[in-house]
């Protein structure tokens, strides 16, 4: 490999052809500061559009300030990041930027988690010269039912335009006009509800300020909870207590379910469940539903459905009735963990505890933002009333706890409540990707073989690559497994179900890069994919501390079938716990 | 956005795939592909971005944001008879800006604009190489020199009827 010798800030460095100054000089652990660049290494984003000029830096002998970000290193090159000729630069920079910036500060969702606030700390604005902008933002808001875009916000980083179309091959987001009009939106600036947005939250998650940012439902769920007359229950996600922690300056990769547990009970929750209770009865139905189409498919059945998709996830829902309206019925039936505890605990459990689904609350603690989505639409409500009433992100969690002056890093671990609290290491590694397609292999072996599976683990269904495929034995029987994280690593085996061309029996998709524990509603990571690492890893370690590991031994699970559902893929069960899916694939309307 | 609403017939969507293939359906060639849709439709509706993205493998959103970057692309469709004032610094120094300001005034459009019975439409443009003329103001393929606002009326009057 070809290298090249430079000076930076006096100090000599030998790098690959090719390496910018940015990535030479953080080698040398120089943090030249950046604000439109960001780079997830594990998962192989990068955004450089060489855009916002934060990170110029001086060349002995060029006339003007070089980028960093997209300047190549030369041999011989002599660069200073830091003089105060580039001081100099980075400031008015800075200034021009925030010229065009609204000043609330004070009430944007995003202050104190936000990275141009950040960068106007540590270049020491105090005065914005050149102001010709309102304090508070004049265009119009787009509120769907996840997401707020507030355009006055947005700094051109083009970050979330990458994640849109790069990561994710949506296409909701482009920029548009040019100068001072300049903005990122959906085509004819419509809002997101009427593009091809599939609400992952991926372009929130890398959004530097308050431009793009969740809908807050906390304040629905605290009304709830002041409510005498109602009865709310909560449930969380298996990927929040891996990531909660961090909110609270925990190092990231640190379990807190104990925690996560009490801060619940502490805020008035009556029944604090786990979402992970609703994951093992997914896999008892999606697996069920596997082995039927898989067991078909033997006898010689034509025109059975294969591979079987994984359902779990509400951004991937969206994404294939929006492109590939044609395969929707090859995606399992199976409603996501979510909306299956939904449907349960307003109907087993207000039973039990003999109380009508309008007297009782059920919230959601998820990582994600299209499951606000996916919670509003209209096939998961009962006469208007929904399943799930509210669903807000681990963000939004630790913002309640705050407010509600929990001391969390000094809580005492609790456990969750009964009987939709208990849970198995399956249910937990829905949270990774690759995670559900191994739950669902724990409990379809057994079934299918009648053998008991001595190592639960499954290596080759784990890692970060953005497909994978497996085949495992099934007693004689092959069975070839796929995954993809990530939109356009989904769209790769997509392409090939349409063409025909698929081996595959089963493929899990998580819309969101590393699985639940990257989701869109996960405490930032500014660009740090170590910390998804982390998250993964805890994961796997939550699994291995449960005392069961396949969901079909869940005590609890074995005890909902005998009361009140039957068995798995029953009619009761159709009903309450599986869905169908639509066309949103826009037309064009031809005139007659 | 544009407001207008329409409905593509069989043959504007057979134009349209005709204009597509001429470039392969290459996205690479979409502002290739946008320069001879509007030669054809004499603007580029949200129709109309829709099927040429479709047709490129595009995103709608990416489309739309090359025809709002360059200028010379619109989405509104030019009056019957399209209204150009020089702006160029010969024009401009010799008062096109406040021919202009009177021609909006008349209207009651902005430059970029068209007017609701579809006549006029208004643009602003850079030298059209007659300084000798300026001010200069161009109605279809007329060409009006040393035009004064009090002239605007006039002009306008042309085209009555």
């Amino acid at each position: 490999m070809e290298t090249v010798k430079l000076t930076i800030d006096n100090k000599q460095i030998e790098v690959q052809r090719g390496t910018t100054i940015l990535k030479a000089a953080r080698e040398m652990g120089i943090d030249i500061p950046t604000l439109c660049y960001m780079e997830l290494h594990d998962l192989n984003i990068e955004n450089k559009p060489g855009g916002c000029r934060i990170c110029v830096v001086e060349v002995q002998g060029r006339r003007n300030l070089v980028p960093a970000c997209i300047t190549k290193c030369e041999e011989g090159m002599v660069v200073r990041t830091h003089n105060p000729r580039v001081l100099n630069a980075r400031r008015i920079v800075m200034e021009f930027i925030l010229s065009d910036h609204p000043k609330d500060c004070l009430t944007c969702a995003k202050s104190g988690h936000c990275d141009l606030q950040n960068m106007a700390v540590r270049l020491g604005i105090r005065d914005i010269p050149n102001q010709d902008i309102s304090a508070m933002s004049t265009y119009r808001l787009d509120t769907s039912p996840s997401i707020i875009r507030d355009l006055d916000k947005c700094i051109m980083c083009r970050r979330c335009e990458m994640m849109c179309n790069e990561v994710q091959t949506v296409g909701a987001l482009s920029a548009f006009k040019r100068g001072f009009m300049a903005a990122v939106a959906p085509a004819f600036e419509q809002n997101l509800e009427h593009s091809p947005c599939t609400y992952c939250g991926q372009c929130v998650a890398v959004c530097p300020t308050g431009a793009l940012t969740e809908v807050d439902n906390t304040p629905q769920v605290l009304r709830a909870l002041a409510d005498p007359s109602k009865t709310v229950v909560v449930q969380t996600a298996p990927a929040v207590r891996a990531a909660l922690g961090e909110e609270f300056g925990m190092a990231p990769g640190t379990l807190v379910t104990g925690k996560m547990v009490a801060a619940l009970k502490a805020l008035g929750f009556d029944y604090v469940f786990d979402t992970d209770f609703a994951a093992d009865l997914t896999i008892m139905e999606e697996g069920t539903e596997l082995l039927g189409r898989v067991g078909k498919f033997l006898k010689g059945d034509k025109d059975v459905k294969l591979p079987i998709l994984t359902s779990c996830c509400p951004g991937w829902v969206n994404f294939f009735e929006h492109n590939y309206p044609e395969l929707k019925d090859v995606p399992s039936t199976a409603k996501s963990p979510q909306q299956m505890f939904g449907a349960i605990a307003k109907s087993y459990f207000a039973e039990k505890i003999n109380i009508k689904r309008e007297d009782m609350v059920v919230v959601s603690v998820m990582p994600c933002l299209a499951k606000k989505y996916e919670s509003q639409r209209e096939e998961f409500s009962v006469n208007g009333n929904p399943d799930v009433d509210f669903s807000i992100s681990t963000r939004e969690l630790a913002a309640f706890i705050k407010q509600a002056n929990i001391d969390f890093n000094n809580l005492s671990d609790e456990e969750f409540d009964r009987p939709l609290g208990e849970s198995t290491g399956a249910a937990v590694i829905f949270g990774n990707t690759g995670g559900v397609i191994e739950a669902a292999v724990r409990t379809a072996y057994e079934i299918y073989t009648g053998k008991k599976l001595e190592k639960v683990e499954y290596e080759q269904l784990r890692g970060m690559e953005g497909v994978r495929s497996a085949t495992i034995d099934f007693n004689g029987l092959p069975l070839n497994i796929g995954i993809a994280h990530g939109l356009s690593n989904a769209r790769k085996l997509l392409d090939d179900v349409k063409a025909g061309k698929s081996n595959f029996h089963a493929i899990e998709v998580m819309a969101c890069p590393g699985g639940c524990i990257g989701g869109g509603g996960q405490p930032l990571h500014h660009g740090d994919s170590s910390i998804l690492k982390a998250r993964a890893k805890a994961i796997y370690e939550e699994d291995v501390n449960k005392p069961i590991r396949k969901s079909h031994e869940n005590p609890y699970i074995k005890q909902l079938y005998e009361e009140f559902l039957g068995e798995p893929n029953s009619e009761k069960a159709h009903h309450l716990l599986h869905t169908h899916y639509f066309d949103k694939k826009k037309k064009i309307i031809v005139k007659q | 956005m544009s407001s207008i609403k329409i409905e593509l017939r069989k043959e504007d969507i057979d134009k349209i795939h005709e204009i597509c293939a001429s470039f392969n359906n290459d996205p690479i060639e979409l502002i290739n592909v946008l320069h001879k849709s509007q030669e054809h439709f004499g603007y580029l509706p949200a129709e109309v971005q829709e099927v040429i993205a479709e047709r490129l493998n595009l995103s709608v959103a990416k489309v739309y944001g090359v025809v709002t970057f360059y200028s010379f692309f619109t989405m509104t469709p030019h009056g019957k008879y399209p209204i150009s004032i020089c702006m160029g610094t010969a024009c401009y120094v010799r008062g096109a800006e406040k021919v202009l300001d009177e021609f909006k005034k008349e209207l009651g459009i902005q430059v970029g604009q068209t007017t609701a019975d579809g006549k006029f439409s208004l643009s602003s443009l850079r030298c059209v190489g007659a300084c000798g003329l300026a001010p200069v103001v161009l109605v279809g393929g007329k060409t009006y020199g040393r035009v004064a606002p009090d002239d605007v009326k006039n002009i306008l009057k042309e085209y009555e009827g």
